[in-house]
């Protein structure tokens, strides 16, 4: 006889918010990067009213989680699968208000000024834009491999960063950018760093799932 | 840690009902070992091979080794009664005798014979404060133990076991019949007991073993499937069958 049978059903349907949670952020993290690529601003400005059903979804899910753990007492892969959602939400909030961040900044940083030049911007835009996706997929089918690719992927993130930060203060010192622009351009890039960093978080979270470890300490 | 219990090759049948199959394991000392599993899996017939009370049982049949101290407890020279005086046990019911606190708590040091009457109080006084029941009980110790809660009862009966000045204490589903708060006055206490105590436990409710126990040890139709220490075994448990059980999958 099968046993638990709502319980099932309420992780089956935590789950799917969870993806649909994960979809979303990618979703506002596409569209602000083209409406970084095509200057589209009234896209960006979507991106950042997106923002509000992102946090919302995150509220929902803790909620859910919360009940789970009041009402069914969960031990071994339920407890992990359980931790792991409350815990990655919180990661796909903060990309989420990154996504909104850097649609502000689409909002301020007119359309061809340098950072349509400089090709090492647009080639990170295009790594977080690759990595978060991966992370995403990582965490919704539990897929060990592909977290551990992404955790790899984040020092090529790290060096894209270091290189926008040389090209950004050499366009300083060669009078070529506005400090405003030049301090956006920056903050543009420090936000893609940042997503970068929570979309390993959330792969070090779908590990956990696996082996009740983080960064190779055991939590649980 | 010191192996309190060291149980090697063990199989027990009833008749032909082949209840334990070779069964290994060792219970450290001054530590709480929970048995869980479903009902019929052999976890009280194994608690019940620790003091011999199997023994009793017409038709049995035991082979394997249980050492307690490095003694091998089935071994011809081996007195059954002062084993289950160094091994006592608690019972799912609270069982006192019908008759005062005080001579619940004294029968069995008289049995062992203890006369001194300051002995004995002694004695009482000492077990009623290691069951956490001396408080409520040291101003009504001539009155009958039937007029005590369930919980006060069962504490009694805890308290009636320390008399003997056990080493072992086995607890067969202690808190089954009683409510939450007097369950947890027991959970609080087995804390306490394992200080001078090594506790082997029976439990149906899991979230008393991840509360109290330090070792798990999971059994299934009269096998042991995994022996860890429980927050191993509730976090991430090595066998499928015991995922299934603990997480409820199970049937």
């Amino acid at each position: 006889m099968k046993t638990r049978i709502s319980f099932e059903q309420e992780l089956q349907e935590m789950n799917e918010e969870l993806a649909g949670m994960g979809e979303m952020v990618v979703g506002s993290i596409q569209k602000t990067f083209r409406a970084f690529a095509e200057n589209d601003r009234e896209l960006a400005a979507g991106v950042i009213e997106r923002d509000r059903a992102v946090n919302e979804a995150e509220r929902s899910i803790e909620s859910r989680c919360l009940m789970l753990m009041l009402r069914q007492q969960p031990v071994a892969g339920d407890l992990r699968h359980i931790s792991m959602a409350l815990k990655v939400v919180t990661d796909l909030e903060r990309i989420g208000d990154h996504a909104a961040d850097i649609a502000e900044l689409v909002l301020r940083l007119n359309s061809g000024g340098s950072q349509k030049r400089m090709e090492v911007l647009a080639e990170m835009v295009n790594s977080v834009q690759a990595m978060l996706q991966d992370a995403v997929d990582a965490f919704i089918r539990k897929d060990q491999l592909l977290a551990e690719q992404v955790e790899r992927q984040d020092d090529v993130i790290d060096d894209f960063f270091n290189q926008v930060k040389e090209e950004v203060i050499k366009l300083l010192k060669e009078d070529r950018e506005s400090p405003d622009r030049a301090v956006d351009l920056l903050m543009f890039a420090k936000y893609l760093e940042r997503i970068g960093d929570h979309a390993v978080n959330v792969c070090e979270w779908t590990e956990f799932y696996d082996t009740g470890e983080l960064k190779h300490h055991r939590i649980l | 840690m010191n192996i309190k219990i060291a149980t090697s090759d063990l199989n027990l049948y009833y008749g032909t009902n082949h209840a334990l199959k070779n069964i290994n394991l060792d219970l450290y000392e001054n530590q709480i070992t929970a048995l869980i599993g479903p009902s019929g899996c052999g976890k009280s017939t194994y608690l019940k091979t620790l003091n011999r009370m199997n023994d009793l049982v017409p038709g049995v049949k035991i082979d394997g080794k249980i050492l307690l101290d490095g003694e091998d407890i089935y071994s011809p020279k081996v007195d059954a009664t002062l084993l289950r005086k160094k091994v006592g046990m608690v019972f799912q019911q609270p069982n006192p005798f019908p008759m005062s606190i005080y001579d619940n708590i004294a029968y069995g040091p008289r049995i062992h014979g203890i006369k001194n009457k300051a002995r004995l109080d002694e004695i009482v006084e000492n077990s009623l404060r290691g069951a956490a029941l001396w408080d409520e009980v040291h101003d009504r110790m001539k009155k009958s133990a039937l007029g005590l809660s369930g919980g006060q009862q069962q504490r009694l009966c805890i308290a009636r076991a320390l008399a003997v000045e056990p080493e072992v204490l086995l607890m067969d589903e202690p808190t089954s019949a009683l409510d939450p708060i007097s369950t947890l006055k027991i959970e609080d206490l087995m804390g306490e007991l394992k200080k001078k105590y090594t506790v082997v436990i029976v439990t149906h409710n899991m979230q008393q073993a991840t509360r109290i126990a330090d070792y798990t040890a999971f059994f299934l139709v009269g096998e042991i499937i995994e022996y860890a220490p429980t927050t191993e075994l509730f976090s991430r448990p090595k066998e499928k069958k015991t995922e299934d059980y603990i997480t409820g999958r199970f049937g």
